[in-house]
């Protein structure tokens, strides 16, 4: 395992027999591996492999139950970022770790001296880090208040962080989940400027394209366990799918649609801004019955704003919103379900769920005042458990029963349950936010051959993904939306990756228009 | 530093060892402030007890002073299920205490008429008060805790001008205090010559009530889900603010009630007296039971007869009567605290 | 209205708008320094009323006014420790810990008061604060008076907001507090401790607290009685929002708030005072208070992590 070692130089990093569980899962078990200097290691893995809980136990975030981790041959305490940071070790985690309220020089400068040190040195530091900036191609106003910053700006102050207090080692989690395809590239071409100045790079992802194009060294987990090790020269996507699912899994490939009448059309909408997220900007759109429409964009282009007109979050400013036909008035998440839309939201713990309450208690979230599960005000909790209990073996939900809380259960199940409740209504025009974001590979295939099912029994079916393999695999149509606006309709095979990827950074709106 | 890990399935022993080893620490601190004012703490304790059930006349002490506290429990138990921080639950009593007087002195209704109408009206006030902090909450995102505590200082001066002003009793020598009820305007005793009016009663049917409420209809459906996760609720076609409105509309109806029960069951008039923070207390006695209607009525009994039994004892022994309010907040730390290690163990990390 | 104005002129008015102030601007700083660090301290009200009765007592039994002034601080220190222990690692309701806090500082207060002073009906009174004479400034015309004529306490009622507003602004210490109560991860990725953070903050934000509620007995009052709080601490809160969350705009806010309270008390003294009666002037401040909250209702920037307990590795 470790000739990689002295083939590349020394080590600058050793994980030995690292452990962890949580509760029942093992999330990790008995990982090993070490990081040469220059070295660019990927970890692969599908959700819930393992890979983020290891690397916060490297960083410091957790405590392993068992194992250590060796940093330049020092065996680093464990559960001390300090003591990570000061060894060297520098993190980008996936959800951005900035404090929006200050600037981009105040969150690279927060904990790096004595916190009893009378002043800040903000000049010199303004220095240090315009410099670094320019080595790196990481431009970034280091006045600019972190709440004003683009997603890919937000991502160059977190590299800054660590190059800041002079990370020799970086972890990077899942940074393109929220990059376009050209701002993936320019990270990349930064990564490759960090390996030259002798830097080490870990890099979590699951997505196979990525880990063939920067690594040099590849590392599979599976259900917690290190499953493969192995130069990235030495592999090819289909080993490495196969490495990390344990048997390839084949992608649903919908049979060609046929599409029928117009079930929802949005005619010149626009609603306000919220905050730092952009409203929609006279947003034409028809949803199809038997169609499949994938929406592509970068976080935080105005999705929520989509999502939430259509869930009857929100109602719109200005335009029309016609369902079936009819201009929809008083438009709330109440009429949006009586309207025939089931909603599937992005965030299953926050919106989707109700953590403290019984998987019963959560599947009538919506139907609970309408009969059989409810007559004039009074609830017929008998009729609701039948409900449920019909969910939870028609949509496969493994759980302890109809009466268990629904926080004992993990993502996939959780999000059956989400998806029972939506399909169970029979919804005409389904709503499906990241519907598998999180989710492992089987829960994913499940998830998205319901929605295949719900199409081809003529469903028209919305899906938003940040993620572009997704929206290509499954998506009758695509659309991509940048800064609120909605770009032409695109059919299936239309585009490439490429081409999408400049509509997701804006381009090709101002000629479209 | 320390870390909480969930339990996925705590230990009988871990849900009931850690409660009760909240009572015992309360219970060692009661002694250390006994021992503090020179006091045996066995003989205090026993001093307590006595003061609080030792005859049949502390026992409908305690029963009359749990009355208010029954009814404010329910009010907070009510609106925190909600995740509605109501702490206006005093100004929501005085004003169903003013209600029940006003139309009781001021309308010369008969008696029979009278008492329904008073409770009604006492309804609509303290319903009313809670109201206004409940409507800024859902419209404008003012903070209602720092509103509904305001609104008891401000409703104190209103009583206070009522009562030097329109609605002081003229026979009352010059006292700051209302005219009285007349006698058959009064919540009749529930057995005759004992001292414990019909306010308990109703004081019970009402935790009945919400109860029932709680469990069995989508309003309390609509509550716990509110309480528990707005986000979700909204999501799902929960009307968010009207269901806060309607949980605000009960929890200042019932605070309300015990004013109007003080006031025609046991007093038969307002003074700016009325109420020893019954609305403040009502948040311990809500907290014990752990916001479960049931338990509000033996909490406010334990809690009522912590205070009765502690001012008996305070005229026997050296010992301030305030060690019954250090005791409450000292079990509320104590019982919230042990509550949480039930679900979750502490872990280095 | 000239009778407002011959207020506004008079000298005593500006000196007792200072004095007035002084025990919000400590408070009012107390609270702000929590809600940075991302907890809402709900204690306040009792912390005050335990600052001013240890401060009182201290010099009652004999002590120096400014032993007084840190046996007070200290008395606020603890209980801000235990309000931070039991909101910060075990992430407690801060709604229910901090009203529990505030009953139990209180009773403690009233309990030791009367273990101190069983039979007394008139509160014993001490030798408080004296005004300190600035040379040339305490002997300007009016403005003497006016501005210069203020006990040791209040200058450091104003100095606090100086020292508050710089290390907040200035240094490693306030850009770690303002992360804390923003988004604590990030101060956790940063090799900082959010406990220790937000736990330091409780703690000398209650001291602050107990500052403000010493001030009271120790150089307004110079007694202590029950009730006499009466709220304040529940108007700090709404001064800290009304501050949007700013130590300079806060002592406006205090300032503007005790201005009202000053005006008030000198209008019950006028023609205005036989018309209206004395508890309309006396719900003035509290009404000011909410008046306050709904004006900033929709304009301040809340700190994001407010409220919100942070638990390591949480997943």
């Amino acid at each position: 395992m470790t000739d990689q070692d002295t083939a590349q130089g020394e080590t600058v990093l050793r994980l030995s027999g690292i452990t962890k569980r949580f509760g029942a899962l093992t999330a990790n078990d008995a990982i090993s591996f070490s990081l040469a200097k220059g070295d660019v290691v990927a970890l692969l893995g599908e959700n819930g492999a393992g890979k983020t809980t290891l690397m916060n136990i490297l960083f410091g975030h957790y405590t392993a139950d068992e194992g250590m981790v060796e940093v330049f041959g020092q065996a680093l305490p464990p559960g001390q970022p300090g003591a990570a940071l000061a060894a060297g070790v520098g993190m980008v985690h996936q959800h951005f770790t900035l404090a929006d309220n200050m600037t981009v020089l105040e969150n690279v400068l927060l904990g790096t001296g004595s916190l009893w040190s009378p002043g800040l040195g903000k000049p010199a530091a303004r220095r240090k880090l315009q410099a670094l900036a320019q080595d790196f191609g990481l431009l970034v106003d280091p006045d600019a208040r972190v709440a004003e910053l683009s997603v890919g700006e937000r991502q160059r102050v977190e590299i800054l962080k660590a190059l800041y207090r002079d990370a020799r080692i970086l972890i990077l989690d899942e940074p393109t989940a929220v990059l376009t395809p050209q701002e993936a590239d320019a990270l990349f071409l930064t990564l490759r400027k960090m390996v030259e100045q002798g830097l080490s790079v870990i890099f979590i992802s699951h997505k196979l394209h990525e880990v063939m194009a920067i690594s040099s060294r590849v590392l599979v987990l599976r259900h917690g366990k290190l499953v493969g090790e192995t130069a990235t020269k030495a592999t090819d996507r289909h080993q490495l799918a196969t490495l990390m699912v344990g048997a390839e899994i084949e992608a649903p490939a919908p049979a060609e649609a046929r599409p029928g009448a117009v079930l929802m059309r949005l005619d010149g909408v626009s609603t306000a801004p919220q905050g730092n997220r952009p409203g929609l900007k006279a947003v034409d759109l028809e949803l199809k019955a038997g169609q499949i429409l994938g929406l592509a964009g970068v976080s935080g282009n105005g999705q929520g704003a989509l999502a939430d007109l259509i869930s009857g979050l929100e109602a719109p400013a200005s335009g029309r919103l016609e369902i079936a036909g009819h201009p929809v008035t008083g438009w709330s998440p109440r009429s949006a379900l009586l309207s025939g839309i089931g909603r599937i939201p992005e965030d299953r713990h926050r919106t989707g769920t109700v953590a403290d309450f019984s998987l019963t208690e959560n599947a009538v979230l919506e139907s609970y005042r309408d009969a059989p599960i409810a007559r004039a005000g009074w609830m017929d909790w008998a009729a609701a458990r039948r409900a449920t209990e019909a969910i939870i073996t028609k949509y496969d939900v493994r759980c302890p029963g109809p009466e268990a809380r629904i926080r004992l259960l993990s993502g996939g199940n959780m999000q059956k349950l989400i998806l029972g409740r939506v399909l169970e209504a029979a919804p005409r025009i389904i709503l499906a936010n990241q519907p598998v974001r999180g989710l492992d590979i089987g829960a994913v295939t499940y998830v998205q051959e319901q929605l295949i099912a719900a199409r081809d029994a003529g469903a028209a079916v919305l899906l938003i993904s940040e993620d572009l393999d997704e929206i290509l695999t499954l998506s009758d149509v695509i659309r991509v939306i940048s800064g609120g606006r909605l770009s032409p309709e695109f059919a299936r095979g239309e585009k490439t990756p490429a081409e999408l990827g400049q509509w997701m950074a804006g381009q090709g709106f101002d000629h479209a228009a | 530093m320390m870390r909480l890990d969930p339990i996925a399935a705590p230990s009988p022993a871990r849900t009931l060892g850690l409660p009760a080893l909240a009572i015992l620490a309360t219970i060692a601190l009661a002694a250390g402030l006994a021992a503090i004012a020179g006091a045996n703490p066995l003989e205090t304790f026993g001093l307590i007890v006595k003061g609080a059930v030792g005859s049949r006349f502390a026992t409908l002490e305690t029963l009359n002073r749990a009355t208010p506290l029954i009814f404010t429990g329910l009010a907070v138990a009510v609106a925190f299920r909600a995740r509605l921080w109501n702490i206006g639950a005093e100004a929501q009593l005085y004003a169903g205490a003013l209600m029940t007087v006003v139309i009781g002195t001021q309308l010369g209704l008969p008696g029979p008429l009278a008492i329904p109408l008073m409770a009604l009206g006492a309804i609509v006030a303290g319903a009313l008060v809670l109201l206004g902090p409940v409507l800024l909450k859902t419209r404008l995102g003012v903070d209602e805790v720092v509103t509904t505590l305001l609104l008891n200082f401000i409703m104190a001066l209103f009583i206070s001008y009522l009562l030097e002003g329109p609605l002081k009793d003229p026979m009352g020598m010059g006292w700051p205090k209302s005219p009285a009820l007349p006698r058959d305007a009064r919540l009749p005793r529930i057995v005759e010559g004992l001292r414990l009016h019909w306010g308990f009663a109703l004081a019970l049917i009402c935790a009945a009530g919400v109860w029932v409420m709680q469990t069995r209809t989508t309003l309390g459906y609509e509550i716990r889900a509110v309480g528990q996760n707005p986000q979700a609720a909204r999501f799902a076609g929960i009307p968010v603010g009207r269901v806060l409105v309607k949980t605000a509309l009960i929890s200042g109806g019932l605070a309300a009630l015990a004013g109007f029960s003080e006031v025609a069951g046991l007093k038969g008039n307002l003074t700016s007296d009325l109420s020893p923070d019954f609305g403040y207390t009502g948040i311990i006695v809500a907290m014990l039971a752990l916001l479960h209607p049931l338990g509000v009525v033996v909490s406010a009994l334990f809690v009522a007869g912590i205070f009765v039994g502690a001012d008996s004892m305070s005229r026997a022994a050296e010992v301030p009567t305030y060690i019954a309010d250090i005791l409450l907040a000292a079990a509320l730390l104590f019982m919230v605290l042990a509550i949480l290690l039930t679900r979750y163990r502490v872990v280095r990390g | 209205m000239t009778e407002i104005a011959d207020i506004l002129i008079s000298a005593s008015f500006w000196a007792a708008v200072l004095r007035i102030a002084s025990p919000l601007i400590f408070a009012t700083m107390g609270e702000l320094i929590c809600e940075r660090a991302g907890v809402l301290n709900l204690g306040i009200e009792g912390i005050m009323v335990i600052g001013a009765f240890a401060g009182w007592m201290t010099v009652y039994a004999g002590g120096g006014l400014w032993t007084g002034v840190a046996v007070a601080m200290l008395a606020g220190m603890a209980f801000g420790a235990l309000h931070g222990v039991l909101t910060v690692p075990f992430g407690l309701s801060q709604h229910v810990v901090g009203l529990g806090i505030t009953l139990l500082a209180t009773a403690s207060a009233y309990y030791a008061y009367r273990l101190a002073l069983p039979e007394v009906t008139n509160p014993p009174r001490i030798e408080p604060f004296q005004t300190l004479h600035i040379p040339g400034l305490s002997d300007l015309p009016w403005l003497g008076q006016a501005l210069f004529s203020q006990t040791a306490l209040t200058w450091a009622a104003f100095a606090c907001v100086a020292i508050v507003a710089l290390v907040l602004y200035r240094t490693p210490l306030g850009l770690a507090l303002r992360a804390a109560g923003e988004n604590p991860h990030a101060v956790e990725a940063q090799g900082l401790s959010v406990g220790a953070i937000r736990i330091g903050a409780v703690i000398v934000g209650s001291g602050l607290m107990a500052v403000g509620g010493a001030f009271l007995t120790m150089s307004a009052f110079s007694s202590f009685f029950f009730e006499m709080v009466n709220g304040r601490g529940w108007i700090c809160i709404a001064l800290v929002v009304f501050g949007a969350w700013k130590p300079g705009k806060a002592l406006l806010g205090a300032l503007l708030f005790a201005g009202f309270d000053a005006l008030q008390v000198r209008l019950q003294q006028t023609g205005m005072g036989q018309v209206v009666p004395y508890q309309v002037f006396l719900m003035i401040p509290y009404l000011l208070s909410i008046l306050a909250l709904i004006l900033m209702s929709r304009r301040a920037r809340v700190p994001a992590a407010l409220m919100t307990p942070f638990n390591r590795g949480e997943r």
